[in-house]
């Protein structure tokens, strides 16, 4: 014998948490739940693991956020990788919704990869709704509002 | 080195009630317990120099897991944090080591494990050799059970022994709010049930638990101002038998025995012992490693790992257990251990003394 195949597979039973929950079921939805911290009153969304990581305390209210915000940060792809969905370039960005103070990640598209700019206004194209599960990924991508660009200072305190 | 140039005591613990199957995060079951920790020593969390983590993401299944455990602390001003994929006991190991080196004056050790969350025993049976061990699905039961036998089959104790240490146990439980099972127990209705791992009965095996605890420790004039009556760390030792199950005895405990010489068990009486002895026989296979006697000394009067097991927190509730004990005044000197690995493979040993 020169070989031997010996197959590891492991299921678990995942719990997302109660500080989640609301978070999740609102996404099932189609709103957008995030949760305040009861020390530093930051609203985050996604609401983490229910705790605010800067002051070690468990989240507090849920706090319904909007779904358009702002680009704070983005990325622009342009390597091809095993598995990739979007064509090249394409842009990644952090993007702080109206009412969060902590940004989430997303596609920005309808726009050329090199128009995208910090500031730039934003808003979500949802899936259509049979297709909505759990997850951010019922929102397809950000496209821009058409707004003019939101001031500096209006989001340079936000984290991520 | 298992007696440090600095005096560094346990000077605060907290642990969470155990639980059969829990829902919360990780770092949901820790907040809770961090701030009861800094809550018994009076301090804040800006008053800690190191923090010192253990858990194993291969129990909750998440890569990193323990990255967001983090969160749990706090980490704004900067914190100074590290992990050992290992019972909660072996980051206390790290932390004392810390303070040793002059680094840290104080240091909070936190531990949590969700044994739930996952076939835990098929999740065990993979810290075995990849090649020739883990292949054969050994799980704990199996190995435990393998230990026992031998030692049935030797001498070493009779199944009388191993039921005597599952009803003290249980009995023992009763005084603890934060045990899983705990109850009355008669060793002869015990030795009537069927055996479950034979020679293994369901008493011999502890229950599959959830849990997570914090112990603060602290050097010198800081644990005094911390605390009336620290839990002074006289010595700590680590010990490790060879992982290969085929080249040692499995009806002694080398490594347990090396790691009390070491840290000088008999020198004195012995008032408490709190051992991480998930299975009966692990018991009475350390007291002979140890040296303990049970007529001297009250043995794991918390109930111990059998009534409660939340894996990679049990061994760091075995210090919590006999800390409070010393700090509490009911005992002078205690023992506090931690295991890990199969079979007893791994052993730290540590003796806590009141002034």
């Amino acid at each position: 014998m020169q070989r031997v195949r010996l197959p590891i597979e492991i299921s678990y039973d995942h719990s997302a948490g109660p500080g989640t929950a609301s978070h999740l079921a609102g996404l099932l939805e189609g709103r957008l739940i995030g949760r305040r911290c009861p020390v530093c009153e930051l609203v985050y969304f996604p609401p983490r693991a229910g705790c605010c990581p800067r002051d070690g305390v468990l989240l507090g209210d849920d706090v319904e956020v909007a779904d358009r915000g702002t680009v704070t940060t983005f990325c622009v792809v342009n390597v091809p990788f095993l598995g990739q969905r979007i064509e090249i370039p394409y842009v990644a960005a952090t993007i702080l919704l109206d009412s969060a103070d902590i940004g989430m990640s997303h596609l920005i598209q309808e726009i050329s990869a090199d128009e995208v700019r910090i500031g730039m206004r934003v808003e979500a194209v949802w899936k259509s709704r049979d297709q909505w599960g759990p997850g951010l990924d019922n929102i397809e991508y950000f496209r821009p509002t058409g707004e003019p660009d939101a001031a500096p200072e209006s989001f340079a305190r936000s984290a991520g | 080195m298992s007696r440090g140039t600095r005096d560094v005591a346990i000077v605060a613990t907290a642990q969470r009630p155990s639980e059969a199957a829990t829902t919360l995060t990780s770092v949901e079951m820790l907040v809770p317990v961090l701030q009861a920790a800094l809550a018994s020593a009076g301090v804040e969390r800006t008053d800690i120099d190191f923090w010192c983590h253990g858990s194993c993401d291969y129990m909750t299944g998440q890569p990193f897991s323990f990255v967001a455990a983090v969160d749990a602390i706090g980490a704004w001003p900067p914190i100074v944090e590290s992990h050992v994929e290992a019972d909660g006991a072996f980051a206390l190991y790290e932390a004392w080591v810390k303070i040793q080196s002059g680094e840290a004056d104080s240091a909070l050790v936190f531990s949590n494990g969700r044994s739930s969350a996952g076939p835990i025993a098929d999740v065990l049976a993979y810290q075995l050799d990849p090649y020739t061990e883990a292949p054969l699905g050994l799980d704990m039961h199996v190995l435990a059970a393998l230990q026992a036998r031998a030692c049935l089959d030797a001498g070493v104790f009779d199944e009388w022994a191993m039921a005597e240490v599952a009803a003290r146990s249980l009995r023992s439980a009763l005084d603890n709010p934060i045990a899983l099972v705990r109850g009355h127990a008669d060793v002869e209705e015990l030795l009537a049930a069927p055996t479950t791992y034979a020679p293994l009965r369901g008493h011999d095996c502890p229950p599959v638990t959830d849990g997570a605890n914090a112990v603060v420790l602290a050097a010198g004039d800081v644990a005094r101002s911390w605390c009336e009556r620290p839990a002074w760390i006289r010595a700590i030792d680590h010990r490790i038998d060879t992982q290969r199950l085929g080249a040692r005895s499995l009806t002694e405990c080398a490594s347990a025995a090396e790691a009390g010489r070491r840290v000088r068990v008999g020198d004195d009486k012995l008032d408490v012992a709190e051992l991480h002895a998930p299975y009966t026989h692990d018991e009475l296979l350390l007291r002979n490693a140890l040296g303990i006697d049970a007529g001297s000394t009250t043995i794991n009067p918390s109930g111990g790992a059998l009534t409660a097991n939340p894996l990679m927190a049990a061994g760091l509730a075995r210090f919590a257990e006999a800390a409070d004990r010393v700090i509490g005044g009911g005992a002078d000197r205690a023992l506090a251990h931690c295991a890990s690995g199969p079979c007893l493979q791994q052993n730290l040993v540590a003796i806590l003394e009141g002034d």
